[in-house]
């Protein structure tokens, strides 16, 4: 018995030393990456969770927050926007427009300098501009430049002279820009990457926007790390000409894809900053963060709007009086506060709030409760009379489709509920993988499905021209010559009230007159920020940044 | 043996040829494409995406295409994230996945097999009660339960260790305690009852008769006999712990091989799918192949030469 025991204790001490010995291999082969764990406030470390990785870093092709976001940091455009959301300059000192607003001659600073020391010029700008439309590099997020004039045309390839696209390098330092049309947001879009100057040295290397040691930047930070599905790491560019600005000494990105780790980390301090725009807190943990940690919670409007459509080329959502009544029938205040949380506001408009009007914002200007209204009675009434007309004596079948998500999924529950309650109507809820679930909403192969749409600028045109008859983001099968005019006259036109008029007319037909969308609510973004980071601004839209960012410990 | 491993080899090749045909097939037929987005691109943008990584052409010709670069050892382009190779992507992602793996199965294989001999040495008294009960809780509870409350105590209450990354040698004890329980208390049970059998056996009772040391006996013939069971079940392990547990991975924030694969469908990056479905499969079959080997090493009973039906 005694040997049994001394060799349980054998054992005991072979299995300790084996697992000690394991660890203490990983300690050789990971104590690489221990530099910066903790920062001490002199440092300056900014350290935010992105929940997906930036496909690229080529600012010709990127289109998602990610990249866009980490961009911002790393480019500057003719102009930057200030958090007011008005343009101010950037690598532009100042600008001079056109009366017909069609010619904008930006004057650019003699001082912006490349990372590698090259001066930044004109010439960088219209490269930049010439290889983002040209239809080899085949960049999705080339119409963001169809303002430009001929930059469509050439874009499609149906011209193949890029002199002929409407940017001109006069001199090292002036750029000409003529427009299609006269296009009023025209310098808010110059501060969007499309936009952004890209070095020349790009055109030798196919893969320059992979590596961070062949990206040169002309912004306040440049790229020293990237460790593919991991993390990214900023520092300051030492030749950006407003680095005396720059506080943060280090900006550390980790990429993780999970709203709960995210937030963990950020409660024990290993983040600075969590949640949307480029990440995410649970939408079940909102409430216990506003509970604990309500001094570090910041909810704000974001210019984008929730909504249903409806198909309305197929019975029976071709009545528009069916689609008014189901639209009529919800309680949108009691879906955003006691389903989605968030600080969300009830929608009955298309256009959100923050986006500019005439001389306010549009949703100032124009009340979305003017278009429509919550009625049961009404609802039930329209129902009726709708049926009627289409000669039936009962609702159909009818489905609801979403992409899988658990707040559409709570979403839809909650308003198919209403529906019933309050209409007597059963419908459907059927969720669909997100690919098949775009392929089927463009296809019209449903009945009432999910939708969600954010400004790429701030004016209600990012809206609005989506409905028009030859919009690919049209989903409805909504057709409406009146609609096309006016969105038409409001891109032709340089006066504001007249756009502003239009497009105010055309929401009208849109919603009140056609109820083509069902909107629900317009969104808002929820973060958590640290007391002590400063200057991080999100602007109307809910984009992020931090370049002038630093910390107060 | 080298018959046998040739032969195996021919196998490989088969079905990999097989999965590599048949993941083609069912992910073209997949809805969608990898440019696909809430806002629409315009039609000529499309063409101009679709031209460029060769989509516009009839499927087959895609197929032999595809075919064709991976006989050259070229896994192509990924669609989603630009200008980066499949290849590099795969071994970036790889290498994460496969550190924290390597150290879940050495700890899995040796706490597993300590814990079997200590109950089965032990049989029906404290250490083997407490072993088992062990044992049952460590398979009954999910691998990602386990993780987060791990996570909650020990990270984000207790500040012990990091919540996510993978930066310091700290971060590797919680996904790799996570990862290794459910091997651990399989492996324990497994490793008790074949050495229980051992150890009442009849060249047990005459080792013992004829007055061999204890070690001894233990180490020829109760250690090699009773781990037969538990070689069996290492190998598929191995592989499924190697090639990243999505789970544990997205809860600790840890940018492996599974977060790629899953999100490589999502975006319907058709060369990163195949790649990594490929590696996959490689690794799998390797596994197998080394379990079949390693089985002959141990148990002389098995004759290579006749196992072609493996």
């Amino acid at each position: 018995m005694k040997k049994k025991s001394m060799l349980a204790l054998l054992t005991l001490l072979l299995i300790a030393g084996t697992v000690l010995a394991a660890c203490g291999s990983v300690k050789k082969t990971a104590s690489s990456g221990k530099s910066g764990e903790v920062a001490p406030a002199a440092e300056q470390v900014f350290r935010i969770n992105f929940s997906s990785e930036p496909p690229t870093l080529d600012p010709g092709i990127a289109q998602d927050n990610a990249a866009i976001t980490v961009l911002h940091a790393m480019y500057e455009g003719l102009t930057n926007v200030d958090s007011s959301g008005k343009s101010i300059p950037g690598v532009a000192e100042t600008w001079d427009i056109s009366q017909d607003g069609k010619t904008y001659t930006f004057h650019l600073r003699k001082d912006a300098k490349w990372s590698n020391g090259d001066p930044v010029t004109a010439n960088d700008f219209v490269f930049a501009w010439d290889r983002a439309l040209k239809p080899d590099l085949a960049s999705p997020y080339a119409y963001q430049l169809y303002y430009v004039k001929n930059a469509q045309a050439y874009n499609e390839g149906k011209i193949t002279d890029a002199s002929q696209v409407g940017v001109k390098a006069v001199d090292d330092y002036t750029l000409e820009v003529q427009l299609e049309n006269a296009t009023p947001y025209f310098l808010n879009l110059t501060s969007f990457v499309t936009y952004f100057p890209v070095h020349k040295s790009v055109k030798d290397n196919e893969k320059w926007a992979a590596d961070p040691s062949t990206m040169i930047v002309n912004g306040p930070f440049k790229l020293t790390n990237w460790t593919k599905g991991a993390s990214l790491e900023l520092v300051p560019n030492e030749n950006y000409w407003d680095k005396k600005d720059i506080k943060l000494t280090k900006i550390q990105i980790s990429i993780v894809n999970s709203g709960a780790t995210e937030l963990a980390s950020y409660r024990s301090g290993q983040l600075d900053f969590a949640g949307k725009p480029v990440g995410e807190i649970p939408a079940d943990q909102i409430d216990a963060v506003k509970k604990e940690l309500p001094s570090e919670l910041s909810i704000k409007g974001v210019a984008t709007t929730y909504y249903y459509l409806f198909n309305v080329t197929a019975k029976p959502f071709d009545n528009v009086k069916i689609r008014r009544a189901l639209t009529m029938a919800i309680d949108r205040q009691k879906l955003v506060s006691q389903v989605t949380k968030g600080g969300e506001l009830p929608a009955f408009g298309f256009v959100p709030p923050g986006i500019i009007g005439e001389k306010q914002e549009f949703r100032t200007e124009h009340k979305d409760t003017d278009l429509l209204s919550e009625n049961v009675d009404q609802a039930k009434q329209l129902l009726a009379e709708g049926l009627k007309e289409e000669g039936l004596t009962a609702f159909p079948k009818v489905t609801l489709t979403y992409n899988t998500g658990e707040n559409h999924k709570k979403i839809a529950q909650a308003i198919t509920d209403m529906w019933k309650t309050n209409l007597g109507i059963d419908v459907t809820l059927e969720n669909q993988e997100w690919g098949v679930f775009l392929e089927n909403r463009r296809n019209l192969n449903y009945q009432i499905a999910r939708a969600g749409w954010g400004a790429d600028y701030n004016d209600p045109m990012s809206f609005l021209d989506i409905f028009t008859s030859t919009s690919g983001n049209n989903d409805t099968g909504f057709k409406n010559a009146e609609y096309d005019s006016l969105v038409k006259q409001a891109y032709a036109s340089n006066d504001a009230k007249t756009r502003m008029d239009a497009m105010n007319k055309a929401e009208q037909i849109l919603i009140k007159d056609n109820n083509v969308i069902m909107p629900i609510y317009y969104y808002s973004n929820t973060a958590l920020i640290k007391p002590y980071v400063k200057g991080v601004i999100i602007d109307y839209a809910g984009n992020i940044f931090f370049d002038r960012a630093y910390i107060e410990k | 043996m080298v018959r046998f491993i040739l032969s195996k080899f021919f196998y490989m090749i088969v079905s990999l040829f097989i999965l590599i045909s048949v993941t083609f097939v069912l992910m073209k037929a997949i809805p969608g494409n990898p440019f696909m987005s809430e806002k629409a691109v315009p039609p000529s943008i499309q063409q101009h995406l679709m031209a460029k990584y060769g989509l516009d052409k009839p499927l087959y010709e895609q197929y032999l295409k595809y075919l064709g670069n991976l006989a050259r050892g070229d896994f192509g382009i990924s669609m989603k994230m630009k200008d980066q190779g499949v290849s590099d992507l795969i071994w970036g992602s790889f290498g994460p996945s496969l550190r924290l793996g390597i150290i879940a199965i050495v700890v899995s294989i040796v706490v597993g097999i300590g814990l079997g001999m200590l109950a089965a040495l032990y049989h029906r008294k404290l250490i083997d009660n407490v072993a088992m009960i062990l044992a049952v809780i460590g398979m009954s509870v999910p691998s990602f339960v386990l993780a987060s409350l791990l996570q909650f105590y020990l990270a984000q209450k207790a500040g012990i260790f990091k919540v996510m990354g993978l930066n310091g040698p700290l971060d590797y004890v919680l996904p790799v305690m996570a990862l290794s329980a459910q091997p651990i208390a399989f492996i324990a049970r497994l490793a008790r009852s074949s050495m229980l059998e051992v150890l009442h056996s009849e060249y047990i009772k005459t080792a013992k008769a004829k007055g061999l040391a204890w070690p001894i006996i233990m180490w020829r013939h109760v250690i090699r006999n009773g781990i037969m069971p538990v070689v069996t079940y290492v190998g598929p392990m191995t592989a499924n712990i190697i090639t990243g547990s999505v789970v544990i991975e997205q809860i600790f924030g840890i940018g492996g091989l599974g977060k790629i694969f899953v999100s490589s469908i999502s975006n319907r990056d058709y060369t990163l799918i195949m790649g990594v479905t490929i590696f996959y499969g490689i690794i799998l079959m390797v596994a197998r192949l080394l379990t079949d080997i390693a089985y002959a090493f141990i148990d002389p009973r098995i004759k290579l030469s006749k196992g072609k039906e493996g």
